[in-house]
């Protein structure tokens, strides 16, 4: 069980509350299968992602960024147990979509730094240390169905 | 992933802005990673202020930003102009190189946090290929 102080979970829902999901997941999304390029191995069905201009007028992108960051909301609102939440959503990423779990750490790394452009100087030391833990409890979480 | 002529220019452009504020992006890089990511700290159990405003912090953030500065200006030999510090960080620092990746991390958050415009996916992309380089050529002395 994780421990949170009044603090992080402060520093989380106040940014929270602040995003467009929908914009903030297509950012991050893009980003990752523009930095890394062979994350795109997950999106063959996506159609057109040959280059950073194609992935950030995709609309598949747009969509499952939106998709991934909605699911992120899940774990903000059930702070005190992602495990449990992500369990069935940790399982179908192992056993159906059969994704690496490095993967989870580049999105979490990459939506910090969309975080960091968006917000600027409020996105202070604090507010990012609280979202770096965030991102390695989903991280840990959606790794825990994995064998 | 060697640095394409394209990385190499995204990088230098991004540097020209970047170079300017070395202290303070150099201080919030650093800080950042004291604060976020708590086993850094370890190798600073002489400082005595590890936040982003410490004096310390400052100090040692410039140099580091002044180094990768060194790097961009010679990109085409960024081995050769690690050499030095690749040394120190091997013999003297000693520094899991693991830790690498962690300021590579906090260094991207704060050029994406100052320099939103012009932190694109592809500069970003640039720029996490050059630190890697950066990381690698530091590392390269340690065995």
């Amino acid at each position: 069980m994780v421990h949170w102080t009044d603090e992080e979970r402060q520093a989380i829902s106040s940014t929270w509350a602040e995003i467009n999901v929908e914009e903030v997941g297509h950012q991050a999304l893009a980003r990752v299968l523009v930095v890394y390029p062979w994350t795109q191995r997950y999106f063959s069905t996506f159609g057109n992602l040959s280059n950073a201009t194609a992935i950030a007028g995709n609309p598949k992108v747009r969509a499952h960024g939106k998709r991934v960051l909605d699911a992120l909301g899940d774990a903000i609102t059930h702070l005190d147990n992602v495990s449990a939440t992500y369990a069935k959503l940790s399982q179908l990423h192992s056993e159906k979509l059969h994704v690496d779990p490095e993967n989870f750490r580049l999105l979490g790394e990459t939506l910090i730094i969309s975080l960091a452009a968006q917000f600027g100087a409020a996105f202070t030391p604090d507010i990012q240390a609280a979202w770096q833990k965030l991102m390695a409890v989903v991280t840990a979480a959606l790794s825990k169905q994995y064998y | 992933m060697p640095l394409t002529d394209a990385d190499k220019k995204h990088v230098k452009s991004i540097w020209s802005k970047a170079s300017g504020k070395a202290e303070e992006l150099g201080a919030q890089a650093l800080g950042r990673m004291l604060d976020a990511f708590p086993n850094t700290k370890t190798y600073f159990s002489h400082y005595s202020d590890l936040s982003v405003e410490s004096g310390q912090v400052h100090v040692h953030g410039k140099k580091i930003f002044d180094a990768l500065t060194d790097a961009v200006n010679h990109i085409d030999d960024i081995t050769g102009a690690m050499s030095a510090l690749s040394t120190k960080h091997a013999h003297t620092l000693r520094v899991d190189p693991a830790n690498f990746k962690v300021l590579s991390h906090t260094i991207l958050v704060v050029l994406a946090l100052y320099f939103p415009a012009d932190f694109t996916p592809e500069v970003h992309l640039a720029c996490d290929k050059f630190l890697a380089e950066v990381s690698y050529a530091l590392a390269a002395k340690y065995r």
